[in-house]
């Protein structure tokens, strides 16, 4: 892995994605190796996330490295009309990694090609944001011990939700089974159907949020958006369709966990939370051992 | 030699490119390079076809394509034949193949993409041939032949 971008989930083989799932347990049980103590980290967030940029940068403090960056275009040479590539061109100069946020799609695989050091994609557009998925896959590891034949629940927003996409892609790899439920003008698009039937995994759909969960090792919440429908009765109607409620969860499964990207809107109840088998707060901790996990590999430190 | 090349006068060596769309004749010039060339070259537009509409032919002298080279053209003439002409003879014919890798000449659908926003190269990657499908290789969406658009 050591010198290559991670752009998209698909950059990573299985045997990479299970290295850095492990990697990340190492860091988390011993968080404070100062391996990155000569290393420079560019993080260039040409839109602001502040979630995502305070894990990368709790991952590279911890890690012992240093940053330069900027955390929205507007404090960036882009609000001077500078092109991505001599903006990466220059950094690349300065730095040993670059960690980038991007609107626009396909901006991450663009700065990879120009730039002479390694690119890790924080997220470009509504395209890719693969650490998210690495981050899952180590909930779902750490969770259930295992990530191979899991019976994973996906709920919500499955046709424009671009971390739900990520994970079926990267889980693909582990002989899951898959349950989709989202509203019918939220459906999970054909081609990922496609790619699940190419690779023999099997996947039902519902319409309805019922006691078919109680199957599920790991049920994946996402937000239903407003935005997202054409019609504002549309989504009147199904937005308290897909909300989890303790109630729910009495007769699933003891190893049960519940992941959401966050942040929630309303899909998860508040009385959800106390409930042990909720573990979305954790999954956004794991992100920083994931970061460290991912950026310590690609810098051939571990 | 039909008399329909001969509406274009004919050349003793060199490579004849016939069925291209009247439409698209400029395209073609500007895919090969063919206005940076100083062999002679001479073309025929808004000629009938049977095939399609109106066509254009393009006749280029001393000139032989690469296969990759000819294939460029393909996105924007997908019925192309070449005859290759040697002492006024055609001793060989050929048919264009959409390559694999599409590089520099489509233009990806996508307004948030990257390509749209940045003075570069589109790279695309060929799924499927008919109906026409390009995969971009940076926003990774799919290009089809209703939204396709020749740079
Ligand atoms: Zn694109």
């Amino acid at each position: 892995m050591k010198n290559k971008s991670l752009v998209s989930i698909t950059d990573f083989s299985k045997e990479e994605i299970l290295r850095i799932v492990e990697l990340a347990a190492e860091f988390e049980a011993n968080p404070n190796q100062k391996l990155m103590d000569d290393k420079v980290v560019s993080s260039l967030f040409f839109e602001p996330s502040t979630r995502t940029r305070l894990s990368f940068e709790t991952a590279i403090q911890r890690l012992g490295g240093r940053i330069i960056g900027f955390t929205d275009s507007s404090s960036s040479s882009t609000s001077k009309g500078e092109s991505l590539n001599d903006t990466i061109k220059m950094v690349s100069n300065y730095s040993d990694l670059i960690v980038m946020r991007h609107p626009l799609e396909g901006s991450a695989r663009y700065a990879s090609e120009v730039s002479d050091v390694p690119v890790i994609n924080a997220g470009d557009g509504a395209n890719q944001h693969p650490t998210q998925t690495l981050l899952d896959m180590y909930s779902i590891y750490k969770t259930q011990g295992t990530l191979d034949n899991l019976n994973i629940f996906l709920v919500g927003d499955l046709k424009y939700g671009r971390t739900v996409h990520s994970l079926l892609m990267a889980m693909s790899q582990f002989n899951p089974t898959f349950n989709f439920i989202s509203p019918d003008s939220l459906k999970m698009p054909d081609e990922y159907k496609l790619f699940l039937d190419k690779k023999g995994i099997k996947y039902y759909e519902h319409l309805e949020f019922t006691d078919i969960i109680e199957e599920a090792d790991i049920l994946y919440m996402t937000r239903v958006q407003r935005e997202r429908f054409s019609d504002p009765i549309e989504y009147e109607k199904v937005k308290n369709v897909y909300v989890l409620r303790n109630s729910m969860l009495d007769n699933t499964k003891d190893n049960l966990r519940i992941l959401h990207p966050l942040p929630r809107v309303n899909e998860i109840h508040t009385d959800v939370d106390a409930n042990p088998k909720a573990y979305y707060f954790e999954q956004a901790e794991n992100g920083v051992y994931a970061r460290m996990a991912i950026m310590a590999s690609i810098l051939g430190l571990k | 030699m039909t008399k329909k090349e001969l509406s274009v006068r004919a050349i003793k060596n060199g490579t004849v490119i016939d069925h291209i769309p009247a439409t698209h004749l400029f395209k073609v010039i500007s895919i090969l390079g063919l206005d940076k060339i100083t062999d002679q070259i001479t073309f025929g537009t808004n000629l009938k076809s049977k095939q399609q509409g109106h066509k254009a032919i393009i006749k280029v002298a001393k000139k032989y394509f690469a296969d990759e080279d000819i294939n460029k053209i393909a996105l924007v003439a997908p019925f192309a034949k070449l005859n290759i002409i040697e002492d006024y003879q055609v001793v060989e014919k050929k048919v264009v193949e959409i390559p694999e890798q599409i590089v520099g000449i489509a233009k990806c659908f996508n307004p948030k993409c990257i390509t749209n926003n940045e003075n570069m190269t589109t790279r695309f990657s060929l799924v499927e041939k008919s109906p026409l499908a390009l995969k971009c290789q940076y926003c990774e969406k799919i290009t089809n032949e209703a939204h396709l658009e020749v740079l």
